[in-house]
């Protein structure tokens, strides 16, 4: 199956998706990623956000915070810390997500840290609105 | 010669013994079979990253400006050693096995003039450790109020020896654990963690000819890497010393609950020889009794 992505989502205590779809979008901390079959080899670090996954013309997403993405000739694959599909997500779970991400950011000691941080509080954010 | 009652009062009390050690073997083997599934569950998660990390620790090699978390701090002075346990007894020689793999390795740094830190993570390994090195001890954690063992637990206590890490307090650090290898074996075990070892025998991916992109840069995403891949290898500690707790708990219940089935055989042998001795007993002054008149 040359035209399909095989993608791996793990979170540290199981592994969520491990499929064969068309394209991924991730939130890299540095930017949105969309990953397409034959994409170059790439690793990032992940922003708090939602995989997007397009299969055919299903969509489904994934609320991820923290982590990496991997990307290899073998496919995609995404190491988040914390990892959990759209419909488990409400409001409760975001507020507190913010409320961490709030923290990280107080905590950072550096200007890098905090920028980063100041990311992942930003996009969870936009999706709390968006929800 | 304990009397009649005297042994049936003890018959009764290993008998409730036995009920107890048999309902905990059935509890450990229902708890072991899912701390074993969750073991299974976290192991994608942990193979990854070590591909992961085995990769760029092979690009990091010879850097100056590699990670002091993967390179070392150049020293070998001052020891942290991790010494997971589980927080309850009745597993037999689990949480004692693991000390004293944790004391041979103190006595031996020691003899070499180091200095040893002790985190004790579990109840018992800091029960035990605490009378001869409570001074040692710098932290402890235990998981009586946590239903569930999981990766946020893992996370606090990577944090702390991160923590100590960065504010220079050690230089290199060890984790002891139960490895659990199956139900019959649980092997303690001393795996360092820091300077992190780029796990062996990962290979390469096959790229192809064409060459890793970083974003951002290779040693940002090292320096985020490692705390985490070490976060991992602890929360990989703590699901094996779950499932190797449960599996000795069952082993030693199994045969606890088999001492008390043999005790009691050999209490009701004795309390049916006693009874006969008793009813011969009064035989004997009924029949010389009737002979004297």
């Amino acid at each position: 199956m040359a035209d399909k992505l095989h993608f791996n989502l793990v979170s540290p205590e199981k592994e969520l998706m491990s499929a064969d779809v068309d394209q991924v979008d991730i939130p890299g901390t540095e930017g949105w990623i969309g990953v397409l079959p034959n994409h170059a080899p790439l690793m990032t670090a992940l922003a708090a956000g939602m995989v997007r996954i397009r299969t055919g013309n299903d969509q489904s997403r994934i609320f991820v915070r923290g982590g990496f993405a991997e990307i290899s000739p073998a496919g995609l694959t995404v190491l988040a810390e914390q990892a959990m599909p759209e419909t488990e997500l409400d409001a409760a779970k975001i507020a507190k997500a913010i409320r961490d991400a709030e923290e990280d950011v107080a905590d950072a000691d550096t200007d890098e840290k905090k920028l980063a941080a100041q990311q992942s509080l930003d996009s969870l954010k936009e999706l709390q609105a968006a929800l | 010669m304990p009397s009649l009652k005297d042994l049936k009062n003890r018959i009764s009390s290993v008998k409730s013994t036995q009920k107890i050690t048999k309902a905990k073997q059935m509890v450990a083997a229902a708890k072991l079979r899912r701390a074993e599934e969750r073991a299974k569950e976290a192991r994608p998660y942990t193979e990854r990253m070590e591909a992961v990390l085995a990769n760029l620790a092979r690009s990091a090699e010879g850097n100056p400006n590699a990670p002091k978390l993967l390179a070392g701090t150049g020293k070998d002075e001052t020891h942290l050693l991790i010494v997971a346990t589980a927080d309850k007894g009745l597993c037999g020689g689990f949480n004692a096995s693991i000390v004293r793999l944790a004391r041979e390795r103190i006595t031996k740094l020691q003899g070499e003039g180091k200095k040893v830190r002790i985190l004790a993570v579990g109840r018992k390994g800091d029960d035990m450790l605490k009378r001869l090195y409570g001074e040692m001890i710098v932290w402890k954690k235990n998981f009586l109020d946590v239903k569930q063992v999981g990766f946020v637990e893992a996370h606090e206590i990577a944090g702390k020896v991160l923590e100590m890490f960065d504010a220079g307090e050690f230089d290199v650090a060890t984790l002891f654990y139960g490895k659990f290898v199956n139900v019959v074996s649980q092997v303690p075990t001393a795996q360092k963690v820091i300077p992190a070892e780029a796990p062996e025998g990962v290979e390469a991916p096959d790229l192809k000819g064409a060459i890793y992109d970083y974003e951002p840069d290779e040693n940002e995403i090292l320096r985020a890497l490692l705390p985490r891949y070490i976060g991992v290898q602890i929360f990989r500690a703590l699901l094996e010393n779950v499932a190797s707790e449960q599996a000795a708990s069952m082993t030693a219940m199994d045969n606890a609950t088999r001492n008390a089935g043999e005790m009691i055989d050999k209490l009701t042998l004795q309390y049916n020889r006693a009874r006969q001795a008793q009813i011969t007993k009064e035989l004997i002054e009924i029949i010389s009794g009737a002979e004297a008149l």
